[in-house]
């Protein structure tokens, strides 16, 4: 059979997350991604702006551009879309804590593009709680939260009809630790309490709130195990289209429809043997693909090379090239759902419900998603999945290939050269975007940006809808930092459960960890106490993976654990470590800024006087970095090459024995 | 500055008592640590910063109350609203430990919200150690140093059993803060397993008829003289998250540390509770049978009494006399 005659699905909205350095370098990356048969775009922002700080503030520092594109103004954000017509574009915003001011930037953008705003097509994540529970870049307490939340969607549904207002996440619960189960339960709690909250809001009115429900979309994750995520999709559509009647009396079919997008796994991409990572994330993306009657709606897929550092353009491309061959190339398109009837595929898929209602059932009585994020509650579990995970990766029941099993390699061609195959951002980029901003702030007209931040603080303060004053402050030249301050003013800040506080797992300990647990008690009673250690993540990245995994197995190996959670200063971990009398400083540093940062903690260790604390860090770091920062005083440098942690543990303790002058062989 | 640093017990009692931050890490280090050598020279600072000083205007107070009451977002709120007073204020928060690995995740700083740069704050946490139920004996010691070097010190635990009783034999004012809508904290009074905290607070105000009922409730149960004498406790309602009734209770615990002034008991007591804290260490570290050949508890504590100034020498001595034997 030829194949123009045979009738194909339409593929998928095939896009790439990214942005980087600024506004005119991410612009010009997306132009050319649309030349190379990329269908819609997914932007990054950076840090900074995710948690609504401009680019010149002191948290920003290393920060600016380095993950994402940094936004402080319209003027950054007409740059972005330069050349783009935003009526012919279909735009996701991975955005959250700001996301009503990031969409009022893009809305004003579209009005000087002479676009009506109402045409707009797009989504932005606007999923704050999952932020909570991973990836951290909240900034306002569960409730206010939620109210940005609320009234984004309700102003959408009402002015920008195709936008997708919310974006509920599972793919961060899976990044921090969730099973499929829990995948399931915890992003059903999640579209519950947005729902719930929007209903509760008054804003909508009921046969309009039937819209709300069908402009839900999800984010959606990927594993290894991809039968078993082919099954949990299907779980997720049945699940949801049972609950918008049931809970929501939605009747419309269309309007019930689970659609999502999706980005496969990066828990589970490596460090060694990187090349690897390319045939993990093909299977990955057949999960979401296969089956016909759950497909993904846009995926995205990461780079082979994340586990390493920044992604190149030619990275980004071969990720596409990858979707390109399976919509296009393959037979795929061509089939029906490939599952329907298949016993052994529906048996899973009932089993995953009955696993998710059982979790959904336990938040509901608890006083639901948010008063269950409040507790702590669902952070603990999600720490708890992952702790078993670790321990099973350790233990050798879950394999790796290059990681814990298959170990030896030729020298990979891929990351040799002078780039070791990864990005290097800019260094100028930051001192660049500090002096647009400075020259953006002197020349606008400041009486109006006065009134459009007095209107913000007002709708704050009386409840009434967020965007319309947000797009006024849009127009008038209001940054990023000062609409994200005034409501800080307003709502306070968070700072959220690390969910650390979790019971020992019951099974017995390993060999090893028994070994390590002497040896801390050892060097403990030699130096007069038991061992204390502060674990710090210093700057706006909020991946706490890490942190939580390296602080649960210390507290397990005996060591008394100091851990604040995310976004702390290195001054206030530098004091924190004083206060607290630590032996060992351990910092986690995910976003690439870790060079400014431990600069900046040694010069504030130097400042109080504490500069005998040996610091290490752990995190994505370059090869090259280490090295320098090893130089620097830094005592040791762990990347996720490093699975086995018990031997951080040791090594952890090898070090805070050098420090204090005793014997190493002990 | 490290802690070797301080040439002498003289030198880095000096600094402690200017509020040296680098003095007070390496002075709370010290009387933490184990070693012989160490507890000699703990044993001088200790003498040394109670020499010709009783820190009468200072303040030592207590926290305690079940998990989950909010005691440590009504720690962070006292705190801010001592600072706007000027007041200094170190904290010793205390968090349990693990019995099997002896490691412990110290979460009350999280929970308190305090790493401000503010020289003004310092937060010590400390693990329970294995101590099931009580305070370590490390407390005591501890809260003298941060004494010469705050105005105000508090001490935060989770308040059950021994530990609560141990809180009220070290603070000169113990605060009971109650969980709204649990009758524990009522059942506890009547009970009299509560030794009668000299403050009680219901948090979660904003709870609503729960914490008002809860209130009542406590209002009815207690006796409102403390047995102490001179002294009725006062029942408040406060909600640490949206900051209602905090003033008052930083104004209470002022009364309450006045009215021991006024009556000549802060410095007594804290005297009397000292030689408690030596006797739970030395009854701690040789049981029962080490306080006997000591000539027994009676005996014992009339010693302690008598002995005004450098009771941590006198404790090394008398575990000297005991390793001894």
């Amino acid at each position: 059979m030829s194949q123009d005659t045979v009738k194909r699905d339409r593929p998928w909205l095939m896009r790439t997350y990214s942005g980087h350095s600024s506004a005119q370098a991410s612009n010009a990356l997306y132009r050319t991604n649309l030349s190379r048969g990329q269908t819609g775009l997914s932007v990054a922002f950076d840090l900074p702006t995710q948690t609504g700080y401009d680019s010149d503030h002191p948290l920003a520092r290393g920060e600016v551009g380095k993950v994402g594109v940094p936004i402080n103004h319209i003027g950054d954000m007409e740059a972005l879309f330069d050349q783009i017509p935003l009526d012919q574009m279909n735009t996701s915003m991975t955005i959250n804590a700001t996301a009503p001011w990031l969409l009022a930037l893009y809305v004003a953008v579209a009005e000087r593009q002479g676009v009506d705003p109402s045409t707009l097509e797009g989504t932005t994540q606007n999923d704050v709680l999952k932020e909570y529970l991973s990836r951290g870049t909240y900034i306002y307490p569960p409730v206010p939260s939620v109210r940005l939340t609320t009234d984004l969607i309700a102003y959408t549904v009402e002015n920008i009809p195709k936008w997708n207002p919310t974006n509920v996440c599972s793919y961060h619960l899976q990044e921090a630790g969730a099973t499929p189960t829990q995948e399931l339960a915890y992003a059903l709690s999640t579209a519950i309490a947005i729902l719930d909250a929007v209903k509760a809001s008054g804003q909508v009115s009921e046969e309009r709130f039937h819209d709300v429900v069908g402009r839900i979309s999800f984010f959606v994750n990927a594993g290894i195990r991809f039968v078993e995520e082919t099954c949990k999709l299907r779980a997720f559509g049945r699940m949801w289209e049972e609950l918008t009647q049931q809970r929501y009396g939605v009747d419309n079919p269309k309007q019930r429809r689970f659609r999502y997008g999706v980005q496969v796994n990066s828990l589970g991409l490596t460090e060694s043997q990187p090349e690897n990572n390319v045939q993990r994330i093909v299977l990955e993306m057949l999960a979401v693909t296969l089956s016909k009657s759950s497909r993904a709606r846009a995926i995205q897929l990461p780079a082979w090379n994340e586990a390493l550092g920044l992604p190149r353009p030619w990275d980004q491309q071969w990720a596409l090239r990858m979707q390109q061959v399976l919509a296009l190339e393959t037979d795929l398109l061509e089939y029906g759902d490939l599952f329907e009837g298949s016993h052994v595929v529906e048996t899973k898929v009932q089993e995953l419900i009955a696993g998710a209602r059982e979790e959904m059932a336990r938040v509901e009585s608890q006083g639901g998603m948010v008063a269950c994020i409040e507790t702590g509650y669902v952070k603990s579990e999600l720490v708890q999945s992952h702790t078993r995970r670790m321990r099973n990766i350790e233990s050798g029941e879950l394999q790796i290939i290059g990681v814990n099993c298959f170990q030896e390699t030729a020298e990979s061609p891929l990351t040799a050269g002078d780039e070791s195959g990864i990005m290097k951002v800019d260094k100028k980029a930051e001192e660049q975007q500090i002096a647009s901003l400075r020259s953006f702030r002197s020349n606008r007209e400041h009486s109006k940006v006065e009134q459009a931040l007095h209107l913000l603080r007002a709708a704050a303060t009386d409840g009434s809808n967020i965007m319309p004053p947000s797009i006024e402050c849009a127009r008038a030249g209001v940054t990023t930092g000062e609409w994200s301050e005034v409501l800080r003013e307003v709502f306070g800040e968070y700072r959220a459960p690390t969910g650390i506080d979790i019971a020992p797992l019951s099974e017995s300990a390993s060999e090893a960890l028994i070994v390590v647990r002497d040896r801390v008690r050892k060097t403990g009673k030699e130096l007069g106490r038991p061992l204390r250690l502060l674990i710090g993540k210093p700057g706006l990245d909020g991946h706490s993976n890490g942190a939580e995994q390296i602080a649960v197995k210390a507290r397990d190996a005996g060591f008394e654990i100091v851990y604040e959670g995310i976004r702390l200063t290195p001054s206030q971990i530098a004091r924190a470590a004083q206060e607290e009398g630590v032996h060992l400083i351990g910092l986690s540093i995910l976003s690439g800024s870790h060079m400014e940062l431990i600069d900046d903690i040694f010069i504030e260790l130097k400042k109080i006087g504490a500069t005998d604390i040996p610091v290490v860090i752990g995190g994505i770091i370059p090869e090259e970095d280490a090295k320098h920062l090893l130089q620097n005083g830094l005592k040791a440098v762990f990347t996720p090459k490093d699975m086995d942690m018990n031997s951080i543990m040791d090594a952890m303790v090898t070090i805070i024995r050098k420090a204090h002058g005793l014997e190493l062989s002990a | 500055m490290q802690q070797s640093d301080y040439k002498t017990s003289v030198d880095l009692a000096a600094a402690v008592s200017k509020g040296d931050r680098p003095a007070l890490a390496a002075a709370l280090n010290l009387l933490d640590d184990q070693r012989a050598s160490a507890r000699s020279k703990a044993a001088e600072l200790l003498a040394q910063l109670q020499l010709n000083q009783e820190f009468p205007d200072k303040h030592l107070i207590g926290i305690t109350g079940p998990p989950g009451a909010g005691k440590s977002t009504l720690c962070a709120a006292l705190i801010s609203v001592w600072r706007k007073r000027g007041l200094r204020v170190g904290v010793l928060a205390v968090d349990p430990s693990s019995p099997i690995s002896g490691g412990a995740l110290l979460g009350d700083r999280l929970r308190m919200q305090t790493s401000y740069e503010d020289d003004g704050v310092f937060v010590r946490s400390l693990s329970s150690r294995g101590q099931f139920g009580g305070l370590s004996a490390e407390v005591w010691p501890m809260s003298v140093v941060m004494l010469a070097g705050f105005d105000i010190v508090l001490i935060e635990t989770v308040g059950v059993g021994q530990r609560e009783a141990d809180i009220a034999r070290l603070c000169d004012t113990t605060c009971y803060v109650a969980q709204p809508g649990s009758g524990d904290s009522v059942q506890f009074l009547k009970a009299g397993i509560l030794e009668v905290p000299h403050i009680l607070v219901v948090n979660k105000e904003d709870m609503g008829n729960v914490a008002r009922r809860t209130l009542a409730e406590l209002k009815a149960a207690l006796n409102r003289e403390h047995p102490d004498g001179d002294w009725e406790v006062p029942v408040l309602a406060t909600s640490a998250t949206k900051h209602a009734g905090i003033e008052t209770l930083a104004d209470v615990i002022h009364q309450h540390h006045n009215a021991l002034k006024a009556q000549q008991k802060l410095v007594s007591r804290r005297r009397r509770y000292q030689t408690y804290w030596i006797h739970k260490r030395l009854q701690e570290e040789f049981g029962s049978f080490g306080i006997e050949r000591l000539g027994g508890e009676q005996l014992l504590l009339t010693q302690l009494e008598e002995n005004e100034l450098d009771l941590l020498q006198h404790y090394e001595s008398l575990r000297a006399r005991l390793n001894k034997v």
